[in-house]
């Protein structure tokens, strides 16, 4: 019976418990639901070659990377200088997703801060990037031989994002199968 | 300088909240008068000390010093002197030395109310406030200091954002943290008498005039924060379940049973040991809000705060206030007494009743909060919980809270017969019944059952609250001598009761008869809604004094009647925020609403119209509640315990009863 | 912004900005499906500005999403469909109304076990005080409350 008064603070410390826990954590950044399965399907015009066409296939066959950017995002500006670094070791490709920007825009600003992609699809409307659960520019997407996205960035990579998580990663994935 | 004045005002304050919390309870437990005294003069004092920092920071404010780094991100030159000043509590450090302050002035007001009680009584609240108060200073100087200086102070300030702007978030805040803070005290008198041992009938006497004073306030600040949402934000909501918003209704709805569970416990000596929790757990949820808005670990747009080392801070000082008292009630509770002898139906159960519909919901709600947080940190993912949920848990659990709560008066201590009861209201639910379907027939929708549930609702309590009242008037043999008989108890009860039938009115008619129509006009075109034809007769461009804005005119024409609304889009220069005001034509059975939306081609914008029924008496009904409470806490007898010094310790001399 | 921009203190998130949104003029077949599209955005969570429903939120994104639903809906399909396709590429995070699935049984239930238990202890404690004899107010504590009084009651 005297125990019964002891109930509320037991409820209370296993909640503190947990807000501390959350304490630690980040409520905006929302998990990916395509971890897992393949990458959504696309064929678009390339930025460069607005006659040719980038699709899905492109993913099958290696491991490599999708990041989404726009001329007009802010943190996608503090990330592409890494990207360029990433692009010149080789070690993974990288292909772009230009999300709702302008063509002449993004072409001048690869121009003048340099072009880690292989290739770039244009995503005028945001189309792709609404089908492969864009949200909040630039995100990254790792994709193994298969075409199965492994693993999502959210927001601008870091340089310990690209050291301790992405490039594990691709090694791992490059040791797998095909 | 005179922000440095203010830094030491609030080093001061917490000085003296040391010293108040440390003798009065040292001398309460060891029995030392001389200690005990300390408390109402340390009170006074610390209070004087934050009234004296808060005038720093305002004058910090009127005076543009945007040295002062928080003056500098929340004022502008250019801001009207009036917004400068409410400026300082818009941005979160102000917001919490305004808390502190607030709790200051409740101090003070112990201090002087607090006559009839005895001293080590007086020692331990004014101790357990001090404590509070400690935490809350030690929070501010460490991580949340207001006076901090820039090295470079910058040519001008950053401007208030515009959404606060606004007459209504000028007092919003002042008042929601009266009432926040407010159930400190009850918290405190609760706190005090586990201390104490002496948990009876007359600790809820006293406890009863703060908690509704408490309660008052916060009733009012919601209804505000409410009234200002529907007429600032642009679209014409009323409520959204936001976290922030959350944050203050739980608190409100403990608060809410509190109330009821003292009338028990002062009455009838009953339920000592859940309104005793029920006390801790009122102030112990308006603490948790803080955390939740303060710390970042939900996201709320308001959470903008999100600085972990605050986050800690303020869990680590919820653990410690709250951690306590719970410990101290696990300790101290199951000592205490509860000789009421009731039956299953009776006044007493009633009200049990009444809590436990009122603290559930306050429960769903911080389950719905908290339970993406728990997912989340047990790794299970990320999931929402939003309007959608609270609306389908919230409205099942308050449906009883409704039907019972007119009838309070009806149901005689210790025992009650249900069937009697019935067969008295038996006439007022068939005229409820009749009421919900003429209402229903008047607006030509006969489907809709939610709207015809709690109109019927609605009708049948505020005619159950009248019938009440009445019933106990024709007691005497004329109705005027009845009236006059009654305590303002009993009148702030009724009007409290009604008003929430005036909100669920409200609530109702606004929620389901809405006419909303979002259309692109041109300068002279027209388009009705109902009765109403709105003519648009194109925008102008007015400045302001810290914004610009085009401002459109639209001529609303109801027959003969016609009314001019100027709905605006403002650009804020410093902040560069775009922020509607839309213009409203109230009325008490209807509003017409008129937002600017996007301009498009050739001088035509696209327009949000609304038709309201009835949505005023959402935050009409939320005032009666809060005037009943005004009413209820100046009861007599509140007045005549206070008169009566030192009635406690004359007491165990001689009973005659 | 409308939706969650309460209280004394805020500040806006990334490109947030306040201002009355989805004022984008719509048509449709009839008034059920306008009635369908419209609880259809107000019970799905905007990615950006996180606190606030696809209907509220002027962000870029809400706008496009707003498109895709309303497309959904015009095209004859049902409302589960518009939610299956941003569950799809979003997680259940989109939606407001958490589904009913056993992570969230708890959440469900929760209040109404709450309740149900409420009424047990409602129970419990009258049987339990109907059984005691003791007078509720001990002499004591009436004496008190009577010298509070003083001399007003009669």
């Amino acid at each position: 019976m005297r125990l019964t008064f002891l109930i509320p603070l037991v409820v209370f410390v296993l909640m503190v418990v947990l807000l501390g826990v959350g304490l630690t954590l980040n409520p905006r950044e929302v998990p990916s639901p395509f971890i897992g399965k393949p990458a959504p399907a696309f064929s678009v015009p390339q930025l460069h070659a607005p006659d040719e066409a980038l699709t899905s296939e492109v993913f099958r066959g290696q491991v490599s990377l999708l990041n989404v950017w726009a001329s007009w995002c802010v943190s996608c500006r503090q990330e592409h200088p890494l990207l360029v670094e990433l692009a010149k070791t080789d070690r993974v490709p990288i292909y772009g997703l230009n999300y709702k920007d302008e063509r002449n825009a993004a072409l001048e600003w690869l121009a003048r801060l340099g072009n880690p992609y292989r290739s770039s699809a244009f995503d005028a409307d945001g189309r792709i990037g609404i089908d492969w659960g864009v949200y909040g520019v630039p995100e990254t997407f790792v994709i193994d031989r298969k075409g199965i996205i492994r693993h999502k960035f959210t927001g601008p990579l870091t340089r310990e994002a690209i050291d301790d998580i992405l490039l594990p990663l691709v090694q791992q994935l490059k040791g797998e199968p095909g | 300088m005179i922000a440095e004045l203010g830094h030491l005002a609030l080093v001061m304050a917490l000085m003296m909240a040391l010293l108040q919390a440390g003798f009065p309870l040292a001398g309460a437990a060891g029995g030392v008068p001389l200690w005990m005294a300390v408390a109402r003069g340390a009170g006074r004092a610390q209070c004087f000390f934050l009234l004296a920092a808060f005038g720093c920071l305002a004058a910090s404010f009127a005076l543009n010093d945007f040295s002062v780094a928080y003056v500098a991100q929340h004022s502008n030159s250019a801001l009207p002197l009036y917004y400068r000043l409410s400026a300082v509590w818009g941005g979160h450090e102000g917001s919490m030395l305004l808390w502190a302050t607030i709790l200051g002035l409740w101090t003070l007001a112990v201090t002087i109310f607090s006559r009839s009680l005895t001293e080590d009584f007086v020692a331990r609240v004014l101790g357990v406030m001090g404590l509070v108060s400690i935490g809350i200073l030690l929070f501010i100087l460490l991580t949340s200091n207001p006076f901090e200086r820039l090295a470079v102070p910058p040519a001008d300030g950053n401007d208030l954002n515009p959404l606060l702007q606004d007459f209504g978030m000028t007092i919003h805040p002042p008042m929601l943290y009266m009432g926040y803070v407010g159930l400190s005290v009850a918290f405190s008198f609760a706190v005090a008498a586990l201390l104490s041992g002496s948990l009876d009938a007359a600790w809820a006497r006293w406890s009863r005039p703060w908690t509704l004073v408490a309660w008052t306030f916060l009733t009012a600040g919601i209804t505000l924060g409410s009234w200002w949402a529907y007429y600032e934000l642009g679209w014409g909501g009323w409520w959204f379940w936001d976290p922030v918003e959350n944050a203050s209704f739980m608190p409100w709805l403990v608060a809410t049973a509190l109330i009821h569970s003292l009338a028990v416990t002062e009455k009838r000596g009953a339920f000592k040991a859940w309104t005793v929790l029920l006390a801790i757990f009122a102030f112990s949820l308006s603490l948790l809000g803080t955390f939740l808005v303060r710390s970042g670990v939900l996201t709320s747009v308001h959470a903008f705060a999100t600085d972990p080392a605050r986050g800690l801070f303020i869990l680590v000082l919820l653990g410690v206030v709250i951690g306590g008292s719970l410990m101290l009630y696990g300790l101290r509770a199951p000592a205490v007494r509860d000789n009421a002898r009731y039956e299953l139906v009776s006044r007493e159960n009633l009200l049990l009743l009444n809590n436990v519909l009122l603290v559930t919901a306050a429960g769903s709600i911080l389950l719905g909060t908290l339970y993406p947080l728990v997912v989340d940190a047990l790794g299970l993912g990320k999931i929402s919980v939003g309007p959608p949920y609270f609306d389908a848990v919230f409205a099942p659990v308050m449906a009883p809270v409704f039907l019972l709560a007119g009838t309070g008066l009806l149901f005689p201590w210790r025992s009650a017969s249900l069937t009697a009861i019935a067969r008295r209201t038996r006439w007022l639910a068939l005229l409820s019944v009749t009421a919900g379907i003429v209402t229903m027939a008047v607006f030509w929708n006969l489907r809709d059952i939610k709207t015809f549930a709690t109109i019927t609702l609605a009708i049948w309590l505020v005619a159950t609250a009248g019938y009440t009242l009445w019933s106990r008037v024709r007691l005497r043999e004329h109705w005027l001598a009845g009236l006059r008989s009654q305590s303002r108890g009993v009148y702030g009860m009724t009007l409290a009761h009604a008003g929430l039938a005036v909100v669920l009115i409200g609530i109702a008619l606004s929620g389901c008869y809405t006419v909303e129509k979002t259309v692109r006009l041109a300068p002279s075109e027209t388009v009705t809604i109902g009765d109403y034809a709105f003519t648009f007769r194109g925008t102008t461009r007015v400045e302001g004094p810290n914004y610009t804005a085009s401002q459109g005119e639209f001529a609303v024409r109801s027959g003969t009647r016609e009314v001019i609304l100027k709905p605006e889009k403002r650009a804020y220069r410093v902040q560069r925020n775009t922020m509607t005001e839309a213009a409203i034509d109230p009325g008490l059975t209807r509003d017409l609403y008129v937002a600017l939306g996007e301009p498009m081609d050739n001088g035509a914008w696209s327009v949000r119209l609304y038709y309201k029924p009835f949505i005023r008496w959402i935050w009409l009904g939320g005032l009666c509640m809060a005037l009943g409470g005004v009413l209820a806490a100046s009861d007599k007898r509140y007045r005549v315990a206070a008169r009566q010094k030192a009635a406690l310790s004359a007491a165990p001399s001689s009973a005659t009863a | 912004m409308k939706r969650s921009v309460r209280a004394c203190l805020l500040v806006l998130c990334c490109g947030c900005v306040p201002v009355a949104s989805a004022t984008e003029i719509r048509t449709f077949k009839d008034t059920t499906e306008q009635l369908r599209y419209e609880q259809l955005v107000e019970e799905l969570r905007c990615l950006v500005c996180q606190n606030q429903s696809l209907a509220d939120s002027d962000a870029d994104l809400a706008r496009d999403l707003r498109d895709e639903v309303y497309q959904i809906i015009r095209s004859g399909k049902s409302d589960e469909e518009a939610v299956q396709f941003l569950v799809e590429r979003y997680g259940d995070f989109v939606l407001y109304r958490p589904p009913v699935k056993p992570m969230t049984w708890l959440l469900w239930l929760g209040p109404f076990l709450a309740l149900a238990g409420g009424l047990l202890f409602i129970r419990s404690r009258t049987r339990q005080h109907a059984a005691t004899r003791s007078p509720e107010l001990n002499a004591a504590e009436r004496e008190r409350l009577r010298q509070l009084e003083g001399d007003t009651r009669k």
